[in-house]
């Protein structure tokens, strides 16, 4: 086929493909654009001028709303769930090689917690939350032991938001590993093996060397999704609220285009991860093919 | 994915290893255990749990301060009140606009996921091109999804720039009002956030068909349409079954995409647990929860029927 010219149907296609990507990414541009609007601009086109003006506002904060508090929880929830996604994925991976009784109840599980619509599981999460703090105040009253009375309550950041997200992101782990360990030459392991090398020794030099760069895929995926996760979070999260929740409420309240500079911000620092995220990966292989490891 | 969905519900070889071997596969096992423990005790403790919780909570009483632990109906009666009646009931209209929204976004992305992933996978000719547009189409899923909504604003608004451009172009007189915070902006930004969902998994069946089957339907006289309908589809259906699932699923379950760019007007299923759950009627939402998963749970079952009937025929 490659040797054919090209036919009309290409071009079609190919004018297709790019609309398509101008769909994709032109609203963003807008409010892109818009973020830049002059101190009398307002939400929507002509620009009045060009300033910083809507982000000085917005570094002033956002009147009640803690929008530097919830942008520094988002991230350090997204950092802790973007390394437990690469650690329980990465281990559980290599479970599914060796093959183990109720492997296919946990496969079947992942996958329907990838399924099942988010406000459910959010919502089955803050349930078990609000009867664990129920029982903790029963016990405190049945008890009458100090140290259980002051309890408040154990839903939060780093209890039942990070399950939540947890319960998003390990399914995409599992599955790319699924497919990095599917062309995964075990020769590799084999040969580590035979030169002496004990288990630990040929995960820790072999197998993760040469997984690497998709490991770094996972952690794009584990950060990103917990970065911009709402639905998971929105029942199963305590007083303190993360970023998106904070967005989420702010579309109906904010009427200027600070929320177009916050909108910047936050696309611009996601963009940031993923060129990170790929350049590192690139580099990995890149590294890989000239140590003459071979392409796995 | 579907390799892997076989390799991995594959029952384990039941044979038992010899006496030499049985001490070492042994450990192996124990090995395996502990490296899937930290996962399977997330699953246990943030999926299955909460979701049994959520079953029996739906069979609690429940009053305006607190849910009480004893044996009742009503939840489910409540969801289905008036439903009997004839006319349509709060819960049906609320489910008939969540279908409509499903089956109209679900349509909107089949055909642009199939269309692209179609593009790249058989019209783009080196790897490497391959993999940027892809990655091009990818990696908007990873920004923020209230953001690409609120981004709309400022095309569709009153004054945006869609109805600027048509008054310009004296197409219209008056402003579109129904642009924003409507039915139309809605099945919009679904499309516009969960067509990835299906150019993934399409692009990933595509990439699978072996290239000398397009050469042998060409060679044997198969017109351009004739091949992708004979020997494209059908072997693009997994990946159009996956594809369809998740969108499905988060279409059917969306409350945060229906709230923001209906302008919090319009109505879904996800939206009515939601404010249940605010207003701490969580039995209510519960009952909710467990009759929208059934729902979901029989469209996903119907659609994998609709794929693998071919295959027993």
């Amino acid at each position: 086929m490659s040797d054919r010219p090209r036919s009309a149907a290409f071009y079609g296609l190919a004018a297709f493909f790019c609309l398509f990507v101008a769909f994709l990414y032109g609203p963003t541009l807008t409010i892109l654009a818009l973020s830049f609007q002059g101190p009398q601009g307002g939400l929507t086109f002509p620009m009045n001028g060009v300033s910083t003006h809507w982000f000085g506002k917005l570094w002033a904060g956002l009147g009640i709303v803690d929008i530097w508090g919830a942008l520094w929880r988002s991230l350090r929830l997204g950092l802790v769930v973007m390394l437990l996604t690469v650690g329980i994925a990465f281990f559980a991976g290599l479970a599914f090689r060796k093959r183990f009784r109720g492997e296919g109840a946990l496969f079947t599980v992942a996958v329907a917690s990838l399924i099942v619509p988010s406000i459910v599981v959010s919502l089955g999460i803050g349930l078990e939350f609000r009867l664990l703090d129920e029982a903790v105040k029963g016990a405190a009253a049945a008890t009458g032991w100090g140290w259980l009375q002051e309890h408040g309550t154990v839903m939060g950041l780093y209890s039942s938001a990070l399950g939540a997200h947890l319960t998003w992101t390990l399914p995409f782990g599992l599955l790319i590993m699924f497919a990095v360990f599917n062309r995964f030459d075990p020769a590799y392991e084999e040969a580590a093996r035979d030169l002496g090398a004990t288990g630990p020794q040929t995960v820790r030099n072999v197998v993760v060397p040469i997984l690497a760069p998709s490991l770094v895929g996972v952690a794009l995926f584990g950060f990103t999704l917990s970065f911009d996760e709402l639905a998971r979070t929105s029942q199963a999260i305590g007083g303190r609220n993360t970023l998106p929740l904070e967005l989420q409420g702010l579309t109906t309240t904010v009427t200027t285009p600070e929320i177009y500079a916050l909108g910047t911000l936050t696309t611009g620092m996601s963009l940031a991860v993923i060129a990170t995220a790929l350049g590192a990966s690139l580099y990995l292989q890149r590294r890989r093919a000239r140590r003459g490891l071979g392409a796995a | 994915m579907t390799d892997i969905a076989l390799s991995a519900s594959a029952p384990a070889p039941a044979v038992p290893a010899p006496a030499s071997l049985t001490a070492k596969t042994r450990r192996r096992q124990a090995l395996a255990y502990l490296q899937a423990a930290p996962m399977a005790l997330v699953f246990l403790v943030f999926f299955v749990v909460p979701l049994l919780l959520t079953l029996m909570v739906s069979f609690w009483e429940y009053n305006e301060y607190e849910i009480i632990p004893a044996f009742t109906l009503q939840n489910y009666v409540d969801v289905f009140d008036g439903c009997a009646a004839g006319d349509l009931c709060t819960t049906f209209r609320t489910y008939l606009s969540t279908l409509k929204f499903c089956a109209l976004t679900w349509g909107f992305t089949l055909l642009i996921g199939f269309t692209v992933a179609y593009f790249v996978a058989f019209h783009v000719r080196s790897k490497t091109m391959q993999m940027a547009l892809f990655l091009l189409c990818t990696i908007p899923f990873w920004t923020s999804n209230v953001i690409r909504m609120i981004s709309w604003i400022p095309l569709l608004g009153r004054n945006g720039l869609v109805n600027d451009t048509l008054m310009g172009m004296g197409i219209i007189k008056s402003p579109i009002e129904g642009l924003l915070y409507s039915d139309f902006s809605v099945v919009l930004a679904f499309v516009h956030l969960n067509t990835v969902f299906m150019i993934v998994p399409i692009f990933n069946s595509m990439a699978r068909i072996d290239r000398s089957l397009l050469e042998a339907a060409y060679d044997s006289g198969a017109t351009g349409w004739q091949t992708l309908w004979n020997v494209v589809v059908p072997l693009t259906k997994p990946g159009i079954a996956i594809g369809s699932i998740f969108v499905v699923t988060l279409v059917m379950g969306d409350f945060v995409t229906v709230g923001v760019m209906g302008g919090q007007q319009i109505a879904s299923v996800g939206k009515v647990i939601q404010v249940q759950m605010s207003a701490l009627q969580l039995p209510a939402a519960a009952a909710n929860a467990i009759v929208l998963l059934a729902a979901v749970m029989v469209m996903i079952a119907a659609m994998t029927r609709l794929i693998d009937l071919r295959k027993e025929l």
